[in-house]
């Protein structure tokens, strides 16, 4: 196929060609698409996360052509789906273990750039677009939980909409017009299931406006090495980076492995732990919701948690829970700002010292720690645990632009290492 | 590196705490088995005659249950339906919510997902700790669940029991330790813990009734997937060797 590319294509091909460039992005974003040879295990994430969100869009149109998005039947048809329709069960337990799959992957993707510095110049702004499709998913998570409408959803989205109303002057009434109700009701399920529907689209075109500025600034890799400013040359062509290789079909051949990789660790939670021992469906919401019963422990599922935690950590002030919900956004929005915080001269943590890879082990056990504080029943003294690392969490995003600065970088290769 | 992929991997690990009832009372191990059909059987046949007159298992079907615990129609319709239902209808229960309201203080749970946000070793441990309380309006209480509304429907099979109550480390009673039969019931403790272990079989089935199917087919996914895998490495290899 490739060969016969570099001439003018013929036939149907040609036919197309001169009314679409089927041919030029074929070439310019996977045949002849020169990416950094030495990618390692955290460089699957994107490309799994991919498939996730085209799981999620597939099985969702399929749970929704049964699912009915009413406060008097939304539970009893999601028994119907896993009951009386045909493979119902198979689509329904996808789906919820998508969403899972969906944000460990995501994390691991997002930790990855950590890692390797793939935020900085000049990939600040695929950096922000990728932040903004975090956002989205959250908003997707958040609108698709309240579905099922079990005590748990019910609750859970009684919390967070309630945070609206922590808004100064302007809460009650935000939180009103966020439900359409005093309370969360029918009305509220029925905006929830529209923007639920909705927003997974919006978040399959910022993932193509993501792949095309990677495409624009090529990716980074584990060295941390621009491979477009090295020396050129490969066997494939003469004016290509010498450490890059075509995505089609050498990334191409390896994505497919990795996805059957994936979808092992996936099929094994579908068919043998859907509800992931109460992580990815939470026992209280097989209980139907009941707006007059409140739970004893309200947790949204385990990845909010950590900004839950962030949330609960910070003590409410004049009689305001306002401060905790800044607080909380502002662990989220943070991130935007990370291309500009840091000012280390290399990018991978490779070459970065100690004071780099102190402050990002000291990051990771912050989130893992705010993640299972955000789960579980607050005492005083997990609260003074979540203080702890609500601090060290804002840290390390504000302490480095000093310690990426003064910090021992060790000498980064020319080329990339293998 | 390996380092930072464990605590990664660390995000997914569940804290689970350890399983116990709301007083505090540790829960038995129901002794589950999906493909035990006689067991279900049995069970299905304790819960119409002695359940479903006050508590539904509104998502199940009557033919679907049968179906799946090897019964044919005929035997739905004489030995499982007590109304005017027919095999296809769901398993509706006929107390209306407000009688339920009035005579127990609340609403009667569907219970055809009790054990999934409850636990089979909660609805097994509740069954057998119903213990005489003269406070109570029907002169039972459970240390499972302390101040159920739900009066011990199943007495006269099982007895009554006392409960013996520990040492209490500050005012009033301490928690429930074990019980002693006061009376007992037509069947003996054996009998009954049987009797109960089918029902607990029976509703565990009833919240998940494609529990075995699933497993059953992901053996073979499994084992797909693990050949693609196979395939698609050898593949990637292949390839790879122009770039190494």
């Amino acid at each position: 196929m490739s060969t016969e590319m570099h001439t003018e294509s013929t036939g149907l091909l040609g036919w197309i060609d001169e009314r679409f460039p089927l041919t030029k992005v074929w070439k310019e974003h996977l045949s002849e698409y020169y990416a950094p040879k030495n990618f390692n295990f955290w460089y699957f994430m994107g490309s799994l996360a991919m498939l996730v969100l085209v799981l999620q869009i597939v099985t969702g149109i399929w749970l929704a052509m049964s699912y009915k998005p009413s406060a008097e039947d939304a539970f009893a048809s999601v028994e119907y789906i896993m009951r009386d329709v045909n493979w119902g069960w198979l689509l329904r337990y996808m789906h919820s273990t998508g969403a899972s799959a969906f944000f460990v992957l995501i994390y691991l993707h997002m930790f990855r750039a950590l890692l390797y510095g793939s935020y900085r110049k000049p990939r600040e702004l695929l950096w922000i677009i990728g932040v903004v499709i975090y956002l989205c998913m959250m908003a997707t998570a958040f609108f698709g939980y309240l579905l099922p409408w079990g005590q748990m959803s019910y609750w859970g989205a009684q919390v967070i909409v309630n945070l609206f109303s922590a808004v100064p002057i302007v809460g009650q009434d935000l939180s009103v017009w966020v439900r359409g109700d005093y309370v969360i009701s029918d009305a509220t399920l029925n905006r929830f299931f529209a923007f639920h529907f909705l927003v997974p689209f919006l978040l399959a075109a910022l993932v193509f406006v993501h792949i095309v500025a990677l495409h624009k600034v090529g990716s980074n890799n584990p060295d941390g090495v621009e491979i477009k400013k090295g020396p050129k040359g490969n066997r494939w062509s003469d004016t290509a980076p010498a450490d890059g290789i075509p995505f089609h079909p050498y990334y191409s051949v390896k994505d497919i492995a990795g996805v059957a990789g994936f979808l092992i660790l996936f099929a094994a939670v579908v068919f043998f732990w859907p509800d992931f021992g109460g992580l990815f469906l939470e026992s209280p919401n097989f209980q139907p919701a009941n707006p007059l019963k409140t739970p004893e422990h309200i947790a949204p599922v385990w990845y909010f948690t950590p900004f839950y935690a962030i949330l609960r950590a910070v003590p409410p002030m004049f009689g305001s829970q306002f401060p905790g919900v800044v607080v909380m956004f502002a662990a989220i929005l943070i991130m935007f700002f990370l291309p500009w915080l840091d000012r280390s001269p290399v990018k991978s943590i490779r070459y970065k010292g100690i004071l780099s890879q102190i402050a990002i082990g000291v990051f990771v056990v912050s989130f893992v720690a705010l993640a299972w504080l955000g789960l579980t029943p607050a005492t005083p003294a997990k609260t003074m645990l979540a203080r702890i690392f609500t601090v060290l969490y804002f840290l390390f995003f504000l302490l480095m632009p000093i310690y990426s600065k003064i910090d021992k970088t060790k000498p980064v290769p020319e080329r990339v290492t293998k | 590196m390996k380092r930072l992929i464990i605590a990664s991997i660390l995000l997914l690990v569940p804290a689970l705490a350890p399983a116990s009832g709301e007083g505090g009372v540790h829960l038995e191990d129901a002794d589950i088995d999906l493909a035990d059909k006689e067991s279900l059987q049995r069970g299905a046949k304790y819960f119409v005659n002695y359940c479903m007159g006050c508590h539904s298992l509104k998502y199940m079907r009557y033919n679907r249950m049968g179906e799946d615990l090897g019964l044919n129609e005929v035997q739905v319709r004489q030995d499982f339906i007590f109304t005017d239902a027919k095999p296809g209808d769901l398993m509706e229960g006929s107390m209306r919510p407000k009688d339920a309201e009035k005579w127990f203080g609340t609403a009667v749970p569907d219970l055809t997902l009790v054990t999934r946000w409850r636990s089979s070793d909660w609805l097994y441990t509740y069954l057998k700790s119903f213990y005489q309380d003269e406070e109570r309006p029907y002169g039972f209480n459970n240390a499972v669940f302390p101040g159920v509304g739900m009066p011990h429907v199943l007495a006269g099979l099982q007895g009554v029991q006392k409960a013996v109550f520990a040492e209490s480390e500050g005012e009033g009673q301490g928690p429930v330790e074990g019980f002693e039969m006061v009376q007992p019931g037509s069947m003996s403790p054996e009998e009954y813990d049987r009797m109960i272990l089918d029902l607990t079989n029976f509703l565990t089935y009833a919240g998940e009734p494609m529990k075995l199917e699933r497993r059953r087919l992901g053996v073979y996914v499994l084992v797909f997937l693990g050949l693609f895998f196979v395939l698609a490495y050898l593949l990637k290899k292949e390839y790879w060797k122009d770039v190494h």
